[in-house]
């Protein structure tokens, strides 16, 4: 079993320039009734990308067609709120490999990452000029580079580093999740439960 | 220098520690519930695994289950699926799984502590954010996503980064009227929604330890709307006793030496966190909240700070500046597993008893287990609710998040003693109020938003 091996790309990014993004909005609950996964982006922010009539609302970064690309920008605390998978699920299966903020909430960066959805935490004031960028060039274009760990605005040529674990980098870089890897330490788990009984 | 709690117990529970500092974290009991646990139970026939230990898992149906009626099939059939997946997941795999009708079922935050699996010193996972509501017994408590809780299916163990550590410590009596819902709201509200994360936060202090357990849980439950990875209080002699006697604890000499063991479960006077918060209890009123998230909240009377965020007031029809005092309410939910337990049904009885509820309210009160509900019967709180105008329902998550029939309308104003205001958590467009059980019992009995003390003349 495995996640998407994820290699360096360059693209265009659409922003939410809205803070405390919590994940009944990326997902709304009504949304979580599936027994299997798939189909989620359809419903990936749905009250804000449809009217209460199921129309677009025009004005939703989502629907403008001026925006395009695997990378989502959006404001600080970004996933906070309910534990669900679903909205890291949403996300990947809309089409986004990176979600760029200030601020992450920590189950949904942990939820984005094993799924191999990268969240690439930037200064705030970075995030601001991203969002200006975009703002002048809707189809400005940036490089997430997960090998050296930068994120560049293409225009400007401006670099930030991001901070990744060790580990769970390898896991993206080679497509290989956790599970895979817990259950090759199944004797050391049992030693450890033998320890603890004891 | 010494340990904190948290250290404690996270330090007893790693197996290894990998390169960056990710944790192998040995989990000593799993809840699962209907909606997270699905597509944990399709990975692993994928795989072709089974579940490494089926007898440290505990599930049960809440998120989309009905509280009237329970009797009946569920009528919505996608709600309907997802709680008889559960059901037969749980019969494959050898789950002790807790259905609608089971004697034991609940809320999965209600029944963990209630039945005595959640114990001092656990490592405890679930794919729901307020699993913190078990630090309130002094075990590390977390959400986690459904990849992880696949990962405990199939390793008992999930990779995590150890969190940072704080503490809180809150000292004082609590002032009259004031309650553990408020105390929570007052916290959040000064370090806001995003205070606590990358966090694990142990609450201490006078006020806290003065808490009843049900009242610690409350407090705990919310951890997660400051951003925290959990919350927890070191168990005392309140602790044991609550957890004495209790079904799937230790009996006899055996809880004695639990007991023995479980004395050791605090932090050293000389650990050091990483951050420390000091509140003092006797600035905390009754709590409400005015915006579409936990950490937008004031006291009962005070009013909307002028700089509130203006896409939260627009979608909740408020002013900066304005108060709630008087605002007309449509709903009153009392429930969920942050103010679903006895205590808040005897609290809310106590205050509406010999009163009515007025007419234009929807009051939904709904018990978080059968335990809870059977014991609500025998001390005849159906009975004082029923005179009062309230019908006591049939436990699940009810109107705390709009997946089963219990939803507010779009544009309506609810009071509800759950954990979360976000834009149409209640159902699209419903307008939510976060407040304790007393606010919700002065709304009903109103119509309004008043403040407890008046309403149930509560004298300082």
């Amino acid at each position: 079993m495995s996640i998407p091996k994820f290699e360096t790309f360059t693209s265009g990014a659409v922003p939410v320039e809205v803070e405390n993004i919590d994940t009944d909005q990326i997902i709304p609950a009504r949304f979580l009734k599936a027994t299997e996964r798939k189909g989620f982006g359809e419903n990936l922010f749905r009250d804000w990308r449809y009217d209460a009539s199921g129309k677009p609302v025009a004005a939703f970064p989502l629907n403008d067609p001026r925006y395009g690309g695997q990378i989502l920008v959006a404001g600080r605390n970004f996933g906070c709120g309910s534990s669900r998978e679903h909205a890291a699920w949403a996300l990947a299966d809309y089409g986004f490999r990176v979600v760029v903020s200030s601020f992450f909430a920590d189950i949904f960066r942990n939820n984005a990452l094993n799924n191999g959805l990268l969240p690439v935490r930037v200064e705030e004031d970075l995030l601001q000029r991203i969002f200006a960028a975009i703002r002048r060039d809707p189809q400005a274009q940036f490089t997430v580079d997960l090998d050296h760990q930068r994120f560049t605005i293409e225009a400007s040529g401006e670099s930030s580093p991001f901070e990744i674990d060790a580990y769970k980098k390898r896991c993206l870089q080679n497509g290989y999740d956790d599970e895979d890897y817990l259950r090759s330490l199944a004797a050391e788990i049992e030693a450890f439960e033998k320890r603890a009984a004891e | 220098m010494g340990k904190t709690l948290l250290d404690k117990i996270w330090d007893a529970h790693t197996v290894r520690v990998e390169e960056g500092g990710r944790c192998v974290l040995y989990i000593d009991r799993q809840y699962i519930h209907e909606v997270t646990s699905p597509v944990a139970f399709a990975g692993l026939a994928r795989r072709g695994i089974g579940v490494a230990r089926p007898s440290q898992i505990t599930a049960t149906a809440d998120h989309n289950i009905p509280t009237v009626n329970q009797h009946l099939p569920i009528e919505e059939p996608e709600s309907r699926r997802q709680v008889a997946a559960l059901a037969e997941n749980c019969a494959r795999y050898g789950i002790e799984h807790f259905g609608v009708g089971n004697p034991r079922q609940g809320i999965v935050h209600i029944i963990g502590p209630e039945l005595g699996f959640t114990q001092p010193g656990m490592t405890i996972v679930c794919g729901d954010s307020h699993t913190s509501t078990h630090g309130a017994l002094g075990a590390v408590a977390f959400g986690v996503g459904t990849s992880e809780v696949e990962m405990v299916f199939a390793s008992q163990c999930i990779l995590q980064t150890k969190p940072r550590t704080m503490r809180i410590t809150v000292d004082g009596a609590l002032r009259p009227g004031v309650e553990a819902k408020d105390v929570i709201l007052y916290i959040i509200s000064k370090i806001s929604a995003s205070g606590g994360t990358g966090h694990f936060i142990e609450f201490a202090g006078s006020t806290i330890r003065s808490l009843s357990m049900e009242g610690r849980m409350t407090v705990c439950n919310m951890s997660i709307e400051c951003g925290a990875r959990g919350g927890m209080i070191a168990p005392d002699e309140k602790t044991f006793e609550y957890l004495r006697g209790r079904e799937r604890v230790p009996q006899g000499a055996a809880f004695d030496e639990a007991v023995a063991r479980w004395r050791e479960l605090y932090s050293d006077p000389d650990a050091v966190f990483d951050k420390e918060y000091h509140f003092d209890a006797a600035d905390i009123a009754p709590m409400i909240t005015y915006g579409t998230n936990p950490g937008m909240g004031m006291a009962i009377d005070a009013s909307i700070p002028t700089d509130a965020d203006p896409k939260a007031l627009e979608y909740m029809g408020f002013r900066p500046g304005e108060r709630l005092l008087g605002h007309p309410v449509d709903y009153v939910f009392v429930g969920s597993c942050t103010n679903g337990r006895i205590e808040d049904l005897r609290r809310f009885a106590r205050l509406v008893e010999g009163r009515h509820k007025v007419d234009g309210v929807t009051a939904w009160i709904v018990p978080g287990s059968k335990g809870v509900e059977a014991a609500a019967r025998a001390e005849g709180l159906d009975r004082i609710l029923s005179a009062a105008g309230f019908e006591l329902r049939q436990p699940g998550c009810s109107a705390c998040l709009a997946m089963n029939a219990d939803k507010i309308p779009a544009g309506k104003y609810s009071v509800s003693t759950s954990n979360r205001n976000f834009e149409g958590r209640q159902g699209p467009g419903a307008r939510t109020m976060l407040a304790g059980v007393a606010v919700a019992a002065a709304a009903a009995v109103t119509g309004r938003i008043a403040d407890p003390r008046e309403v149930f003349g509560i004298k300082d």
